[in-house]
């Protein structure tokens, strides 16, 4: 019962990151339909950028401030100079370019940070809180994490819900064109969301880096994850995705905990597993809805 | 004498290769309604799309009020007064009746105005559409096609354009839903003064309720004159608009 315990709430924390990256990826698919796979690369890139801000001030509040301004500073660059100009062309276009647009920021980590495994700080104590002499598997710093990303979440929800601004968004996302024919500036919308989905990957980033240290690949199975969790929850849907990234994470906590000393290794395989069951019975995702087709 | 709201000047616009405006000039005088008729092909629907913007024209110009508005993008057009509902395309299904009418107002100056003016907006609306009252936190997805028609009269109203290019507006109604959406539309340009354009393969419903009618035909205009003068012109209407 305990093992569950602590492997049900370190698979929450888990699962919180997952769902600020399947956010952010929804977010950029709901505004262009197409899948960001620099989001990743993003979210290292803001890391190192708060690591240097950091050390720089002894303050780590600075650094992760400076993070998410720098995600969404960096969201709306890469949309702006390099997302815009292939929108209205092939789609695969756009897919190339968010790769190469992960390869040059990886890249462009490595000359300017190196490639060595840098620790990065984590806002509270990593040591894990008891009830008792319980031992709950979760510490203050993975109430942060939870804390942080429902917080996000909740606002975003809440500005799409009851601003103009969010209104515009979900009108520009649901039908690009009556949109534009009511005077929605649909792509400064676009590039919005955008910087918004930068802001959640950072957000990511400094959350997540204290657990797996930062390199320049260091937020790739994360992505990957991220990534599941959008697909479990279903690529349209900002909920599918926050509780897809917190089922994928119970899912994998569990899977690490309860199969031994392969669990750890096969955490990238149970990802895959859920990912296929999810595609072939509910194709859109948990939290689709039926779609109308034209035809 | 009613001045002319919207003026198009040999117009030329296409896709591609094809070309399916060929120099179209139509005029809507102020608080009017042009009827624009033909058959399938003819242009009718690409004639909307290149004023309001969402096809880019080759040639011509789109005078608004006496201002040159041609190659505008939708949004520009939008905020400078030409309101565009598409053939099945007038409503956000995803979003409430409310937000529905809320987008309405996002071609205002001032992003959107101040709130009496969007609640004022709104309740004329509603007073309007009692049946949209009613459902206003619903989502529009669960309307029946009239109501979703009128929704979209019901923005635009509240979006207050200069002109409104609807595109067939009864497409897939029931007569008795026809009837009132061509009474809807009437009632807007009689009562709140837009400039109506009007494109409906109904001919001879859209030629009841239009002062002026003209007819497309491969991209050219082949007849452009008061109504009651195009639906007393037999050969015309046999010819042309299957009637």
């Amino acid at each position: 019962m305990v093992e569950f315990l602590q492997f049900t709430l370190s698979g929450l924390s888990f699962g919180m990151i997952y769902a600020a990256i399947a956010l952010s990826l929804v977010l950029i698919w709901r505004g262009t339909r197409l899948l960001n796979f620099a989001q990743g690369g993003m979210a290292m890139f803001t890391t190192y950028i708060a690591i240097e801000v950091i050390h720089g001030t002894g303050s780590y509040w600075a650094g992760f401030a400076v993070a998410l301004a720098a995600g969404a500073v960096l969201g709306t660059v890469a949309e702006l100079a390099v997302i815009r100009p292939a929108l209205g062309k092939p789609e695969l276009n756009a897919v190339i370019i968010t790769i190469g647009l992960l390869i040059l920021i990886e890249g462009l980590a490595g000359i300017f940070y190196g490639g060595q495994y840098r620790s990065f700080p984590a806002a509270f104590s990593v040591i894990g809180l008891r009830a008792g002499s319980t031992p709950l598997g979760v510490s203050r710093f993975d109430l942060f994490v939870a804390a942080a990303v429902l917080a996000t979440t909740l606002l975003l929800a809440l500005g799409f819900r009851y601003t103009s601004a969010g209104l515009r968004m979900r009108a520009a996302a649901f039908n690009a064109t009556v949109a534009r024919l009511s005077g929605i500036r649909v792509a400064r919308v676009v590039t919005v969301g955008w910087a918004l989905a930068g802001l959640l990957g950072a957000l990511a980033g400094v959350l997540v880096s204290p657990s797996t240290f930062l390199y320049p690949n260091s937020m790739d199975s994360i992505f990957v994850f991220g990534f599941t969790a959008a697909v479990i929850g279903g690529l349209d849907s900002p909920a599918g995705g926050v509780v897809g990234g917190l089922l994928l994470g119970l899912a994998l906590s569990y899977a690490g905990g309860y199969l031994g000393s392969q669990g750890s290794d096969l955490t990238p395989l149970v990802a895959l597993g859920i990912l296929v069951v999810v595609l072939m019975l509910r194709p859109d995702g948990i939290f689709s809805g039926t779609r109308v087709r034209r035809v | 004498m009613s001045s002319d709201t919207l003026v198009v000047e040999d117009l030329v616009a296409g896709y591609g290769e094809v070309v399916a405006l060929d120099k179209v000039t139509i005029t809507a005088g102020t608080a009017t309604i042009t009827a624009v008729l033909g058959a399938n092909g003819a242009g009718k629907t690409t004639l909307l799309r290149a004023i309001s913007g969402m096809v880019r024209p080759r040639g011509g110009r789109i005078l608004l009020d006496g201002a040159d508005r041609t190659g505008r993008s939708p949004e520009n057009m939008a905020r400078a007064g030409i309101a565009h509902v598409p053939e099945g395309q007038g409503v956000i299904a995803e979003l409430t009746v409310e937000e529905n009418l809320r987008i309405g107002m996002m071609s205002w100056p001032g992003i959107g105005g101040r709130r009496a003016d969007r609640a004022a907006a709104l309740a004329e609306a509603y007073e309007r559409f009692g049946s949209l009252a009613d459902r206003r936190r619903k989502l529009a997805a669960t309307l029946s096609g009239g109501e979703r028609q009128m929704l979209v009269i019901a923005r635009a109203l509240v979006a207050r354009p200069r002109v409104l290019l609807l595109d067939e507006p009864s497409l897939g109604l029931a007569p008795r839903i026809m009837t009132q959406v061509m009474d809807m539309v009437v009632r807007l340009s009689r009562e709140n003064g837009i400039t109506i354009v009007l494109v409906e393969q109904n001919a001879r419903g859209a030629l009841a309720i239009a002062d002026r009618g003209v007819v497309l035909n491969l991209g050219r205009v082949v007849a452009s004159a008061d109504a009651a003068t195009l639906a007393a012109d037999v050969a015309l209407r046999h010819h042309y608009l299957g009637f």
